[in-house]
């Protein structure tokens, strides 16, 4: 198992290094010059601006430059946010955890949606109830987050006005008041992320299992004299998780494009809803550090996926 | 015995009755798995339709998309304005119309990208052995992991002033859209198409049209894109169905096309300040985004049925 | 019913039908079957004759859709199975009636250690816990020799290779202590080598714990081996049941005669440099079977009168049935 870990680590590095330089030739490749500011600024004589450059190693070889970028970018020193004006490090921790949070959750109910309704499902395939289900799963992804979200906010926000259409992190409320705002106002973001995940991952379960339930063990299993809630849950189920894990990390950059517009949408204050404010305002650094931040993440996301792998199949590890 | 077919011994007895009696062309056959998949012969409909009263619209309804009128500000719909109004007093049916053509133009178009990357990279890799096929495999696996969206939202913000200096603000940016999207979509295609010239490679015709002297090209051409065809047209498929949802992604976040283009992400964008007094403004354009995807997706899983019968349960 | 010895399991006009596309396929179309106590009984057949239905039948572990058991009786010790609801079945199955499965390689869940999947039956039909399960399985292991029991009660089923999974699986039908095993092809998919070993680790297992066995084969060397009594069955009925012996040496129907002339056997071989016989054609379809007796396609003693009506199972000498109208007549 530890062997594995570790070759799905060194597998992973690679593909970080991949993106950092998918990253840094799209700077590099960028018309314009990050100090145009600089440029246009009549009050900047051109021997100044040459200095800067020099000193900013903009004159240097292109590999030089990626390779400085790179470690600067691993110290964690992302630049200084020209809107924000604190460090983009700061500024990007800060709102990590409530992107954290909606996503996650977001997460769990798709799966407490998916599991037991994809395995239903597949149980009795053709029945009513699969297709109501497979209906529901198609309406569900073709329904774009960003309708959906203004869909909810319409219904219960402005018809019923229940749920705030605001995401706040600094509530005024304290005690129990609290914690039921907070549960409130992250109802509808997690229920829209949750919601469309869920779509496909209730496809995901049921071929899964559709696959599984017509092996021979499960026929070993009945044979067994285990009940059938017995033979789906331990024998059909546990084994129709292993490619659903594979494709649920599949999923990983779709479920962050999600949080991005959800994010937008409820005005939470989380990364992605930064990225978008800071495309409105230019601020390079922000952008880059926020897209890098992304790519880890669904790297990051891939290696929990990976272990996963290889703790649910036994087969794995050893070979 | 199969000795797989415990559970169901019907599946070793049917094939000798099927070989019996019918005898259906490959396409027709396709074609009625096709017509039993009843959503999707619907949504084929549904979609045709769409298609039609977006082609024909304008010369049907010709008020102009930007025609301002203030006494019609956020209108509900009427026989005037079927659609309603925007803030702008804008006729919505015609601003729809126009967002439907750029919607679908672009779904296609990044489709098409995505397909003639996918097809050159899977080529590509499915007839170079050795380092070539893994540094390809490897890039493909990598453009799976990548997170697109941001990566999208970043290449716009970096590209977009310099293509529309170079074609022209709409121009620029459909064709930057059109790259960007089918760019981060063309990995199941390649690797389909790697998948169809590993296993075909060692095949006999492949191997005796090989022997004839037939260059690699004509290979892919004649022998082995034709065996791959039905599981490419179903991603190419899907692809349609998720460019779209990228286009009004992008638009809805303000960040595709300008302003002043009236495409269905951007219509919802202007109307979610607006839920509360003029809803049918998101509702029309949500649902035409909505009914549009979902009338692909079913077309997608009715061509996954009918050309692809190894997926079917 | 006589009052001598009740068998054991008695199937009676068994009726298992399959629900497809083109229609119903009669898999198992009244078949009538019976095992003593303590007996060895090979069930033989070429693929599609519905051995495999039938046996699946007994335990009720056909799909259901599209399976269904249409009509007849599965008497166990005089108990009809076919009525029960699948919680009493499932006292049956494993602690009763045990089975064994053609594919190794497939019937043990991967993803647990081939302990966990032994105990599991152990605990759920004789109450142990968990560590005495695991003892009992180790002890398993070793009955049906299996080196290292200890140890490789804790290994996964890829860590062993197909002769082993075999024998894991019959440690784990056997671990109940059951009155029938019914062992479905239970040596095609392994090396002729150890076909032989696991042929005799099953006699050497019926003997030890004094129980019944339903084998099932297409193999007519295997039968010659293993068996005391021999049904043969063709296209979802039964043909011919005899003693092993008086069938070998007086087999009635044209479809046995097919199939012991079908036997390789070397020293004739050697000498007349003679070919192997195979009987022509392949089994009907099984929807809308023809009229009649389902051989006569293939059978080159077949007369107008064989198309005409189902022959019946008649018991021509004691212990000897026969479902072919020309059994008497000496056609060979």
């Amino acid at each position: 198992m530890g062997n594995y870990l570790l070759r799905r680590l060194i597998v992973a590095v690679p593909s970080l290094l991949g993106i950092s330089l998918i990253l840094f030739v799209l700077l590099a490749l960028a018309p314009g010059d990050p100090f145009g500011e600089l440029a246009t600024n009549p009050n900047v004589p051109p021997e100044v601006r040459e200095a800067l450059r020099v000193k900013f190693g903009m004159n240097d070889p292109i590999l030089l430059r990626y390779v400085r970028w790179l470690i600067a970018m691993m110290h964690g020193d992302w630049g200084f946010s020209f809107a924000s004006r604190v460090n983009v490090d700061t500024l990007i921790l800060q709102r990590i955890p409530t992107t954290l949070y909606v996503v996650g959750t977001a997460q769990i109910l798709a799966l407490a949606v998916a599991l037991p309704v994809g395995v239903l499902a597949a149980r009795r395939p053709y029945s009513i109830f699969d297709q109501i289900a497979n209906t529901f799963a198609f309406i569900g992804f073709s329904l774009p987050t960003f309708f959906t979200g203004l869909l909810l906010i319409l219904i219960f926000s402005v018809n019923l006005g229940w749920l705030p259409f605001v995401y706040r992190a600094d509530l005024q409320a304290t005690g129990w008041q609290w914690w039921w705002e907070s549960i409130k106002q992250a109802i509808m973001p997690i229920t829209v992320l949750g919601l469309y995940q869920a779509a496909s991952y209730t496809r995901y379960v049921r071929s899964a299992v559709l696959d599984v339930i017509k092996l021979d063990y499960v026929t070993t299993a009945r044979a067994k004299g285990l009940d059938e809630r017995k033979v789906i849950v331990k024998h059909v189920v546990r084994n129709a998780l292993i490619p659903v894990v594979t494709l649920v990390a599949l999923q990983m950059p779709t479920v962050f494009g999600g949080a991005i517009v959800t994010e937008q949408i409820f005005r939470i204050p989380g990364i992605g809803s930064l990225l978008i404010s800071a495309i409105l305002a230019n601020d390079t650094p922000v952008i880059m550090a926020v897209t890098f931040v992304f790519a880890c993440l669904v790297v990051l996301f891939n290696l929990i996926a990976d272990i996963l792998y290889g703790w649910l199949d036994p087969r794995i590890s050893f070979r | 015995m199969a000795g797989l077919t415990h559970a169901s011994p019907s599946v070793e007895a049917a094939p000798v009755a099927a070989s019996g009696k019918r005898r259906f062309s490959p396409g027709r056959d396709a074609l009625r798995r096709f017509l039993r998949h009843r959503m999707a012969a619907a949504s084929i409909l549904v979609l045709a339709l769409l298609a039609l009263s977006i082609v024909l619209g304008p010369l049907l309804w010709r008020i102009p998309i930007n025609e301002i009128d203030f006494t019609a500000r956020l209108a509900p719909p009427s026989w005037e304005h079927p659609f309603g109004t925007d803030d702008l007093g804008q006729d919505l049916l015609a601003r729809m119309i126009y967002g439907g053509r750029i919607s679908l133009a672009v779904g296609f178009a990044a489709m098409g990208v995505a397909l003639i990357v996918g097809i050159v990279v899977g080529a590509l890799a499915g007839t170079s052995k050795g380092p070539v096929d893994a540094a390809l495999m490897w890039l493909t696996d990598l453009f799976l992991s990548l997170p697109q969206l941001p990566l999208l939202l970043l290449i716009i913000y970096l590209f977009r002033d310099f293509l529309k200096g170079w074609l022209g603000p709409e121009g620029g940016v459909f064709v930057l859209i059109v790259l960007v999207i089918g760019g981060f979509r063309w990995m199941p295609v390649a690797r389909l198409v790697r998948a169809q010239f590993l296993s075909l490679r060692e095949k006999e015709f492949v191997e005796a049209a090989r022997a004839l002297g037939a260059s690699n090209v004509r290979l892919v051409v004649r022998h082995i894109l034709p065996n791959a065809l039905g599981p490419v047209i179903v991603a190419g498929t899907i692809d349609v169905a998720a460019a779209i949802i990228a286009e009004s992604t992008l638009s809805f976040l303000g960040l595709g096309f300008p302003p002043d283009i009236p495409t269905w992400g951007r219509l919802l964008f202007d109307a979610k300040d607006y839920l509360d007094i003029a809803p049918h403004w998101a509702l029309f354009a949500g649902g035409a985004i909505f009914l549009t995807v979902i009338a692909i997706n079913f077309i997608g899983d009715g061509l996954r049925d009918a050309l692809d019968p190894r997926k079917v349960m | 019913m006589d009052a001598r010895v009740a068998p054991l399991l008695e199937i009676k006009g068994l009726k298992t039908y399959f629900n497809s596309d083109e229609g119903q396929v009669q898999a198992v179309d009244g078949v009538d079957i019976s095992i003593n106590r303590g007996e060895t009984l090979c069930v033989v057949g070429e693929s599609g004759s519905g051995k495999t239905v039938t046996a699946m039948s007994v335990l009720k572990l056909i799909a259901m859709p599209p399976g269904r058991i249409a009509g007849g009786q599965i008497l166990w010790q005089g108990r009809d199975l076919v009525p029960l609801n699948s919680s009493e079945m499932n006292k049956i199955r494993a602690s009763e009636i045990a089975i064994v499965f053609q594919e190794p390689m497939t019937s043990l869940n991967p993803v647990y250690t081939v302990g966990d999947q032994i105990s599991e039956v152990i605990r759920l039909h004789q109450g142990l816990s968990k560590k005495a399960a695991m003892e009992r399985a180790a002890e398993m292991l070793a009955l049906v020799q299996l080196p290292n029991p200890q140890r490789r009660i804790h290994d996964y089923p890829h860590h062993f290779s197909g002769g082993q999974r075999q024998r894991v699986m019959i440690a784990m039908a056997l671990s109940c202590n059951p009155k029938l095993l019914i062992a479905d092809e239970p040596t095609t998919a392994l090396d002729v080598t150890i076909q032989a070993q696991i042929l005799d680790l099953l006699l050497d297992m019926k003997e030890r714990l004094g129980m019944s066995i339903m084998l099932i084969t297409h193999a007519m060397g295997v039968v010659a081996e293993v068996a005391q009594r021999v049904v043969v069955m063709y296209a979802g009925r039964v043909a011919e049941e005899a003693p092993v012996e008086r069938l070998f040496a007086n087999p009635r129907h044209p479809y046995t005669q097919g199939l012991i002339r079908s036997i390789p056997r070397i020293d004739l071989a050697a000498v007349k440099k003679s070919r192997l016989e195979s009987i022509p054609g392949s089994v009907p379809k099984l929807i809308n079977p023809p009229e009649g007796c389902r051989f006569a396609s293939r059978c080159r003693f077949a007369i107008p009168d064989c198309t005409r009506a189902q022959p019946e199972l008649r018991e021509i000498e004691p212990g000897h049935k026969v479902a072919c109208i020309r059994a008497e007549e000496t056609l060979l």
